[in-house]
C-alpha cells in the first residue's frame, strides 16, 4: 500500500478516501466526521460546559478514588479528636448542641473548602500540562470555562461532604435526614466551593506559578477557616475578628449548614444571598483573569 | 524518490471567498521580546501550508494568535473571514489545535477526551458516540481508547490529540510540530491520517515542522519564518529553483545544469541524475534544507543539523521501510 494517498479532489468528498479504508462500515462512519456540528448559543451552551467539566471530574474520580479516601482522613481527624475532645472538656459554649455537632456542619463546609482552593492549583496544572490551553480554543467562552470548572468544584466538594456526612453520622451526630434539608445543603456547598474555586483560579491568574498559589493557598485558607464560626461562635471572637468572619464567606456557609442540618437558628435567606453574590463575584474575577492564564 | 511526493501535491481550486487564514502585519511582543514583528500570510482554503523556522523564530506566538490564546487587535488575523479578535468564539468553531506540547488529560481514557472535546464543540448527543468511536479508528486507537490517557506513549497521545482536534471537523486544523519526538513509523502515520482527513473533507492545515523532508513531501506550501518575519514563501520547489537562481546569479553554483533552468515551470527533480549519489544532497541541486539555511543564516544548531541533515536519507528510507511495513 503506498503510503501517500491519490491526488485529493475535495469536490468528491462524500466518495470517502478510497483505498485507504477498507470497508464500507468505517467509511460510513468516518463521513460523519465530515460535518460540523451545529453551535448551542446561550445559556444552553453555559449549561452544556458545566455538564462537560462536572462530568469529567466524576470520570476522573471514579479512575482513581485515591483523593477521595485520603481527603477523608483529614475530616475524621478534626471530628474525632479536635471534635470528641472539646465535646469532653466542654470548653466551648454552644448551647444545648453537644459541640461534636456543632462541628460537624463547620468541618463539611471547611474540607469543602479545601477541596475547592487546591482546584485553582489544579488549575495551573491543567495549564502548564497544556489541557487547559486546548480547551481555551474551544469555542466555550472564558466565564463558561470558569463557570463550567466551578461547579466541577462543587461536584467534588459534595462527593467530600457526602463522606463527612457519614463519618460524622458514624460518631453519633443527630443529622437532619430530611431530603429537603439535604438537598438545600447541596445547594449551600456547591455554592461556597464555587466561591472558593473562583478565588484560588484568580490568584492563580495572578500569580500564574503553582509554586506561589500552594504557598497563597495555604496562607489564606487557614485564616479562612479560623476567621470563621467554623470552630466557634462568632461571639466568643474578639471585636476585629468578628469583623473578618462577617466578611467571610466561610462563615454563612457554616451558618447554613448549621441551620439546615441541626435545625440551630440561622440566617438562611441572608447567607444563601450572600453565598450567591460571592460565587458570581468569584466567576467574574475569575473569568477575567482567566485569559491571563493562556498567555 | 521525492517524485511521488511532487506528483501527488494538490493544487486548490481557484479560490474564491475569504482565504482561509489571513495575517496582516501581525505582530506579538512579550514586553520587549519581538516575537513576531509583521508577519503577513494568505493561507488558501484547502491547502497544507507550513511555517518553517529555527527555534525562536515566532512559529508557536503566531500560530498562539491565531488561535485566540494571545490578544491583538482587530484587523490582524482572520480565520474565513472572521476576525480573530473580534470573533474569537466563530474563529475557535472552525479551529482543530495541536499545541506543540504533548497534552491529553492523563485522568481520563483516550475515549473521554475525545468525547469531552465532542461535547464542548456541541456535538449532539445521538452523534457523539459514533463520532467519537470514528475519529479513534481514524488515528488507530480503537484498542486502547479506554485505557487511561496517563499510560499512553508520546506518538499515541499525539495521535490522541489529533482526534479530538478532529473530532469536530474543523475547517482549518493548526498542528504545531505534529510529529515531534516520534518515530518514522508514527510519523508517517500522523501524516496519513491528516493526508486522509484532509482527502476527504478539502480541510485547510496549518503547520509547523523541524523536518524539512516533511515538508517537502507534505506541503504544498511553505513560509519560512526567522526572527518574527517571514523570509520566503512559496512552493518547495519555488523556494528551491530559487535559491538555485540565486545561486548561479551569484557564480558560485553548483555545476548542475538542471539547476540553471529556473523558467521552466516543473523542473528540478531532487534526485540526483549526477554521480553523486543519494548522500550528498548539497552537492547538486538546492535542498529545501538549503533554502532554510540560506534564510536562517546557519541558524540550525547542533541539535537540529545532526537530526536533519546528517541523517537525513536515513529517514527516508525508513519512511519507505515504514510504509512497506504498515
Ligand atoms: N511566554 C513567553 N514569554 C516570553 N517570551 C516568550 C514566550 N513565549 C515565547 N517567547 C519568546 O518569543 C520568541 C518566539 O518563540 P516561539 O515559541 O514562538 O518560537 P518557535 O518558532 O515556536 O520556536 P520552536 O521551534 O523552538 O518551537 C522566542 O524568542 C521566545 O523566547
Ligand atoms: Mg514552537
Amino acid at each position: 500500500m503506498s503510503a501517500v494517498p491519490a491526488a485529493p479532489r475535495p469536490a468528491s468528498a462524500d466518495r470517502g478516501p478510497a483505498g485507504t479504508v477498507p470497508a464500507d462500515s468505517a467509511s460510513d462512519r468516518a463521513s460523519l466526521l465530515l460535518v460540523p456540528p451545529q453551535p448551542r448559543r446561550g445559556w444552553r451552551m453555559v449549561v452544556n460546559r458545566m455538564l462537560a467539566m462536572c462530568l469529567v471530574e466524576l470520570q476522573k474520580l471514579r479512575h482513581d478514588r485515591t483523593e477521595l479516601y485520603t481527603r477523608a482522613v483529614q475530616p475524621a481527624l478534626w471530628l474525632l479528636i479536635f471534635g470528641e475532645t472539646f465535646t469532653r472538656l466542654r470548653a466551648i459554649p454552644t448551647g444545648d448542641v453537644p459541640y461534636l455537632d456543632y462541628l460537624a456542619p463547620g468541618i463539611i463546609a471547611q474540607s469543602a473548602m479545601f477541596i475547592a482552593i487546591f482546584y485553582g492549583i489544579m488549575i495551573i496544572w491543567e495549564r502548564d500540562s497544556g489541557v487547559l490551553t486546548k480547551l481555551l480554543v474551544t469555542p466555550t467562552p472564558r466565564s463558561a470555562l470558569v463557570t463550567g470548572k466551578a461547579f466541577a468544584a462543587g461536584v467534588k466538594a459534595l462527593i467530600q461532604a457526602v463522606v463527612v456526612l457519614l463519618i460524622a453520622a458514624a460518631l453519633g451526630v443527630s443529622l437532619s435526614w430530611n431530603p429537603l434539608d439535604l438537598a438545600g445543603v447541596a445547594v449551600v456547598v456547591v455554592l461556597g466551593s464555587a466561591f472558593f474555586s473562583c478565588l484560588s483560579v484568580s490568584i492563580a491568574g495572578i500569580v500564574l506559578t503553582r509554586d506561589r498559589l500552594m504557598g497563597i493557598g495555604q496562607a489564606i485558607t487557614m485564616p479562612l477557616f479560623f476567621a470563621s464560626n467554623a470552630l466557634y461562635p462568632v461571639a466568643l471572637m474578639p471585636g476585629w475578628l468578628q469583623a473578618v468572619s462577617k466578611g467571610n464567606p466561610l462563615s454563612y456557609e457554616v451558618d447554613a449548614l448549621r441551620g439546615l442540618l441541626l435545625g440551630t437558628p440561622a440566617h438562611l435567606g441572608l447567607d444563601l444571598a450572600v453565598l450567591v453574590f460571592a460565587a458570581l463575584a468569584g466567576i467574574g474575577a475569575a473569568s477575567a483573569l482567566m485569559g491571563r492564564l493562556a498567555r | 524518490m521525492t517524485a511521488t511526493g511532487q506528483a501527488q501535491r494538490h493544487r486548490p481550486p481557484g479560490t474564491t471567498g475569504p482565504g482561509a487564514l489571513r495575517c496582516t502585519g501581525l505582530r506579538y511582543s512579550f514586553g520587549s521580546t519581538r516575537a513576531v514583528d509583521g508577519v503577513d500570510l494568505d493561507v488558501r482554503p484547502g491547502e497544507v501550508f507550513g511555517l518553517l523556522g529555527p527555534n525562536g523564530a515566532g512559529k508557536t506566538t503566531a500560530i498562539r494568535v491565531i488561535t485566540t490564546l494571545l490578544p491583538v487587535p482587530a484587523g490582524m488575523v482572520e480565520v474565513f473571514g472572521h476576525d480573530c479578535a473580534r470573533e474569537r468564539m466563530a474563529v475557535r468553531r472552525l479551529l482543530g489545535y495541536v499545541p506543540q506540547q504533548l497534552s491529553a488529560d492523563s485522568g481520563l481514557t483516550g475515549r473521554e477526551n475525545v468525547a469531552l472535546f465532542a461535547r464542548v464543540f456541541d456535538i449532539p448527543r445521538r452523534e457523539r458516540a459514533d463520532r467519537v468511536d470514528a475519529v479513534l479508528a481514524a488515528v488507530g486507537l480503537t484498542e486502547s481508547a479506554d485505557r487511561l490517557a496517563g499510560t499512553y506513549s508520546g506518538g499515541m497521545v499525539r495521535r490522541l490529540e489529533l482526534a479530538q482536534a478532529l473530532v469536530s471537523a474543523p475547517r482549518l486544523l493548526i498542528l504545531d510540530e505534529p510529529t515531534i519526538g516520534l518515530d518514522p513509523i508514527a510519523r508517517t502515520s500522523v501524516w496519513e491520517h491528516i493526508t486522509r482527513v484532509r482527502v476527504a473533507t478539502g480541510m485547510t492545515v496549518l503547520v509547523t515542522t523541524h523536518y524539512m523532508d516533511e515538508a517537502e513531501q507534505y506541503c504544498d506550501r511553505v513560509a519560512l519564518m526567522h526572527r518574527g518575519r517571514i523570509r520566503a514563501v512559496g512552493t518547495p520547489e519555488e523556494l528551491r529553483t530559487g535559491l538555485g537562481r540565486a545561486a548561479l546569479a551569484a557564480g558560485q553554483t553548483a555545476a548542475d545544469p538542471s539547476a540553471a533552468e529556473p523558467s521552466a515551470t516543473g523542473p528540478t527533480v531532487t534526485e540526483p541524475t549526477g554521480p553523486a549519489g543519494p548522500t550528498g544532497p548539497t552537492a547538486t541541486a538546492p535542498t529545501l534544507e538549503d533554502v532554510f539555511r540560506h534564510y536562517a543564516g546557519s541558524g540550525l544548531d547542533g541539535r537540529e543539523s545532526t537530526e536533519d541533515g546528517g541523517d537525513f536519507s536515513d529517514v527516508r528510507r525508513t519512511r519507505r521501510t515504514a510504509s512497506r511495513v504498515g
